[in-house]
């Protein structure tokens, strides 16, 4: 087998490497969502390079598509503003590409659909996605039995599949699901979209519970998420914290009127990546059992 | 590519047909998807099931619906002869009810107490209000912001038998942002919902359930013809919005050798405008609403919206057996554009007295194109899948008719 570029340091070693040493500082990961090329290239580049000093332990990148069909309203406009504003799939690489100039420890991971991936071609795009830094993937509409498609490659390819688990896995499918998983585990609070519901401390223990008889991966937990003082309950019960819609929230109320970026909209972002890393650092962490 | 056995086998346990299909849907789905099918086998093994069906199909949908020889359009065209197969005629006015019927039988076997839809025409929406009401189940119905303006008719029903209509203003806002806002509901709402899916797409077992349940307008249609001819048909004929109507005629015929199958999608202003809505004609194999198949996108695989005077056909998708036809040449797909079907639609209301439904419109353009040419003793069975009642203010607008 050929060693893919990211294997040694980058891919799934990157993310591996965050999670211990936040285990070893004896806290839960902020794992920031942004819709990449929101509201324009070049305020989300310096978005994404502001967001590690600001406590952003992993960073998340939305992939605009037309048809989200997991997001919420926010969600939706993020990708049509980016969209908008030129972005594409290989423009997001380029991107990331870069931030690697600077930052060769803060985990990238990809999130979103399918068809933009399928459209550039999976051997394309995971060559592509390895040489820029990506590490990781959380593809929607990928479950455990389309694995053959790109989960099993980018496996090969060094990257990190990040699968999502949900109230609705039950017992039964949990082993399927856990299979080929790697990286982390992200569990979805509630059954629903981006945005729309909010996540309960101690519905989420039980499940992080039921999810960890599974597997030895971190588990991270979004949708719902949304204030320092959720993270801070969240932090408590599991291993990260994804926050998604309250970034796209923050940045679409720094627009102005044409939705343009202003002077306060990278800001306004990484001010609440730090609110939200403070709640986080804050939290009691349940011993592990 | 070598022939298979059977065009008919499919789809295989993964819910492929050829690269086509598959369950290309969210976590939250999936438990649920996985049930649907366990639930459809059991049903399918169930001769309870197919019986009550039944019963619904013929004493309140009215089949089987009429094989028609349209004889003064045979002679106006003066070539082949014309049969349409008048699934217009069904209770509701389209074939949508075929499908509708299955699914709500479905849906209450699996214990589900409330149904979701989405709708493009509306045909579908009316049909799911419809055995909604009938078997007191609340029903919520999604439908595209431009689609309700140009369906007004057909919201007013949806309304009138009790079901709610969410217009939808996202995206292109017509069918497939109306698919998109009923999966919404649907993750939001998985325990207690069931989606009735319109057409011959979505995750498997969707496309192969739907296409069981419109099969009834081809079993009929053959045996039909054959009393009527005493032979097979040399040409089907249907159009095509995900393909549930043109699936429902030509699967019952894909091993009959000697049988021509047309799927006629729509055109449009012109394929080479790019303002159409055929996705085998001008589009590539992508992933969307839970399965792969021909989709209209640009390079980065972003959806690009379709374009169609009629509402039924606007969508940037087809159904993935329809794909998987085209790719082994069972099946050929031709286009016919908005002024051609808008020509069709007033021949057929004059000379035969029946008002179609637009998207059947594109069907009989293909048969007024290619039916001049043809011997006098070739036969054409077309499907007529719907009446064309709720397309008369489009229509009016388009000859600029005030009504
Ligand atoms: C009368 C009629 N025909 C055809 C269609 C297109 O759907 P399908 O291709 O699934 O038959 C519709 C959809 O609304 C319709 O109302």
């Amino acid at each position: 087998m050929t060693t893919a570029p990211n294997s040694k340091n980058g891919g799934r070693a990157r993310i591996e490497a965050r999670f211990a040493k936040l285990r070893d500082e004896g806290r839960a990961a902020l794992v920031t969502y942004i819709m990449s090329g929101d509201p324009d290239l070049e305020t989300s580049a310096k978005i994404i390079a502001g967001l590690p000093a600001a406590g952003a332990d992993i960073i998340e990148l939305g992939m605009a598509f037309t048809d989200p069909m997991a997001d919420g309203p926010s969600i939706q406009v993020a990708g049509l503003r980016a969209l908008d504003a030129g972005i594409t799939l290989k423009k997001t690489l380029a991107m990331v590409a870069d931030f690697r100039q600077h930052d060769m420890e803060t985990p990238i991971v990809l999130m979103g659909y399918y068809n933009p991936i399928h459209a550039m071609g999976v051997p394309e795009f995971l060559a592509a996605a390895s040489a820029s830094g990506i590490d990781g993937l959380i593809i929607v509409d990928l479950p455990p039995e389309e694995d053959a498609e790109l989960c099993l490659p980018a496996l090969e390819a060094g990257l990190s599949f990040i699968r999502l688990a949900t109230p609705t896995t039950d017992e039964k499918r949990l082993p399927a699901v856990m299979a080929n998983t790697s990286g982390f585990v992200y569990y979805v609070s509630y059954a629903g979209i981006t945005g729309a519901g909010s996540a309960d401390a101690d519905t989420v223990a039980a499940a992080v519970a039921r999810i960890q008889e599974h597997t030895d991966l971190p588990i991270a937990v979004g949708f719902g998420i949304r204030t320092p003082e959720q993270a801070k309950g969240i932090a408590s019960v599991a291993d990260g914290v994804v926050v998604g819609t309250a970034f796209i929230d923050v940045l679409r109320d720094s627009l102005d009127a044409a939705g343009k970026a202003t002077a306060t909209t990278v800001d306004a972002v990484l001010d609440l990546s730090r609110d939200l890393a403070a709640g986080v650092a804050s939290a009691n962490r349940r011993a592990a059992p | 590519m070598s022939k298979p056995n059977s065009y008919r086998t499919g789809p295989d346990a993964g819910g492929r047909f050829g690269i086509h299909g598959g369950r290309f849907a969210a976590e939250t789905l999936m438990p649920l998807i996985l049930e649907l099918e366990d639930a459809y086998r059991a049903a399918q093994a169930d001769p309870s099931f197919r019986e009550e069906l039944d019963y619904y199909l013929a004493q309140y949908a009215g089949r089987p619906s009429p094989l028609y020889f349209a004889e003064r359009l045979t002679e106006h065209f003066g070539g082949a002869k014309i049969y349409f197969k008048r699934d217009e005629l069904n209770h509701t006015g389209s074939h949508k009810i075929n499908n509708c019927l299955g699914q709500i039988l479905l849906a209450r076997r699996m214990g589900k107490t409330r149904i979701i839809a989405e709708t493009g025409a509306g045909q579908h929406g009316v049909a799911s209000a419809t055995v909604s009401a009938l078997f007191g189940l609340p029903c919520t119905v999604y439908m595209g912001e431009v689609d309700v303006e140009r369906q007004q008719p057909n919201v007013f029903r949806m309304k009138l038998l009790g079901s709610e209509v969410v217009p939808v203003s996202s995206g292109s806002r017509t069918l497939k942002d109306a698919l998109n806002e009923a999966i919404r509901d649907w993750v939001t709402n998985v325990a207690d919902t069931f989606y009735i899916i319109g057409t011959v797409a979505g995750p498997h077992p969707y496309p192969e359930l739907v296409r069981d349940f419109q099969s009834v307008i081809g079993d009929e249609a053959k045996e039909q013809i054959l009393k009527a001819e005493g032979r097979l048909p040399d040409t089907l004929v249907a159009c095509i919005g995900g393909g549930s109507n043109a699936m429902g005629l030509f699967h019952p015929f894909l091993d009959d050798d000697g049988v021509e199958i047309i799927g006629v999608e729509a055109a449009g202003d012109g394929i080479e405008t790019g303002r159409h809505a055929a996705s085998i004609t001008g589009g590539r194999p992508g992933v969307l609403h839970g399965n792969r198949t021909y989709l209209l996108q640009d390079e980065d695989g972003q959806i690009t919206e379709a374009h169609s005077i009629s509402a039924g056909l606007d969508y940037p998708g087809i159904g993935p057996e329809h794909a998987w036809l085209n790719d082994v040449g069972r099946v050929k797909y031709d286009s016919a554009t908005d002024a051609d079907a808008l020509a069709a639609f007033q021949m057929c209301s004059k000379l035969e007295g029946i008002i179609p439904a637009l998207e059947p419109s594109h069907a009989l353009a293909h048969v007024a194109k290619i039916a001049p040419d043809l011997p006098k003793d070739h036969i054409i069975v077309m499907n007529m899948c719907g009446r064309g009642d709720k397309d008369i203010f489009t229509v009016a607008e388009m000859l600029g008719v005030k009504i």
